[in-house]
């Protein structure tokens, strides 16, 4: 497929001088997408270790505070996210076989499940912080045994749900500027790229969700 | 991904697998097996990741390279959490020294007390 379409607007559709067909050009850019994957894999990883080394140290009683996580809103946001990689999968696809209008209705279907989740976030902070679980000189928790690790365990999920919340309104950023360019007949079947590298960031993003939601909520719920 | 075009059907199928194993993993989360409870919830969400990265995520039609690069990564994790984590588990604190004390407050140190 060494196709080369004219540039038109100044616009980067066509082969770059540097490579010798479309195929290897878009096996360059999703390799560079995961390459700065891997980065955000060492980016969460720090907190991940960080969070392994505290639970460690206090297990039972990270298991105790981890009760007063949600379950139902954070297994609901789970599926949230299980369903925008679904829609944003869709898009991928969409784009790849021509449907512009349907590119255009999974981004924003994409979208829209993003935000709920963002929204479904903000319900769970504002009742962690009405609740005095904001680490700092306003915290408060009703067990002093455990008052440490607790607010350890909390300030690792403020720091890691919103760092991965950062990401999420990060990759809505992105899935506007995929919009727009759908929008305007940028994409072809033979040229998507920009669609499916954008639909890999988000799938990681939903994947560290993936493993935050067990760490977090469901460590203590065996517990009588 | 070149021209191979993942069929919706397999989008499909990875969704409701992905729905499901989100449900097991939290009923499974009220059993009480032990140390169990840490290993099964990690084992269903690398299953997760998994399947969205091979499909939806397209790694299983890319070529050997990219996969090369994501396994070096996790292995890159599993570094940083496996020596930390030894570093901690071998942590012992350092014995104290009986006539440690007395010499710090004592300005001139007697013959006994070893320096720190």
């Amino acid at each position: 497929m060494a196709d080369v379409q004219p540039l038109s607007h100044g616009s980067a559709e066509g082969l770059q001088h540097q490579f010798d067909s479309m195929e290897q050009q878009k096996e360059a850019a999703s390799l560079g997408m995961w390459v700065f994957l891997v980065t955000e894999i060492l980016f969460f990883g720090g907190l991940f270790l960080a969070y392994t080394v505290y639970r460690w140290q206090n297990a039972l009683a990270f298991a105790r505070v981890s009760r007063h996580m949600d379950i139902a809103l954070g297994t609901t946001n789970t599926a949230v996210l299980i369903c925008s990689s679904l829609t944003m999968a869709m898009a991928v696809h969409s784009a790849a076989v021509g449907r512009r209008k349907l590119l255009i209705g999974f981004l924003v279907l994409t979208m829209i499940l993003g935000g709920a989740f963002l929204g479904i976030k903000a319900v769970e902070y504002t009742d962690h912080i009405e609740h005095h679980l904001f680490p700092g000189a306003g915290f408060h928790y009703p067990d002093p045994r455990d008052a440490r690790p607790a607010e350890q365990f909390f300030s690792l999920y403020f720091a890691m749900t919103g760092l991965h919340a950062l990401h999420m309104v990060i990759g809505l950023g992105l899935l506007t500027t995929l919009l727009v360019m759908a929008r305007r007949g940028r994409f072809t079947p033979e040229y998507h790229t920009p669609v499916e590298i954008c639909g890999l960031y988000w799938h990681f993003v939903d994947i560290v969700w993936i493993f935050l939601f067990p760490l977090l909520y469901l460590i203590g719920r065996h517990l009588k | 991904m070149s021209e191979h075009v993942v069929p919706v059907r397999s989008y499909v199928a990875v969704f409701v697998v992905l729905l499901i194993m989100t449900g097991t993993t939290t009923a499974v989360s009220f059993l009480d097996l032990g140390p169990w409870n840490t290993v099964v919830a990690l084992a269903i969400a690398f299953f997760k990741a998994t399947l969205v990265v091979l499909i939806f995520m397209h790694v299983k039609y890319s070529p050997r390279l990219t996969t090369t690069v994501i396994v070096g990564g996790l292995f890159w994790l599993a570094i940083l959490i496996a020596l930390t984590l030894g570093d901690f588990a071998t942590r012992t604190s350092l014995p104290r020294l009986k006539g440690l004390h007395r010499s710090a407050q004592a300005e001139a140190p007697a013959g006994s007390a070893r320096p720190a």
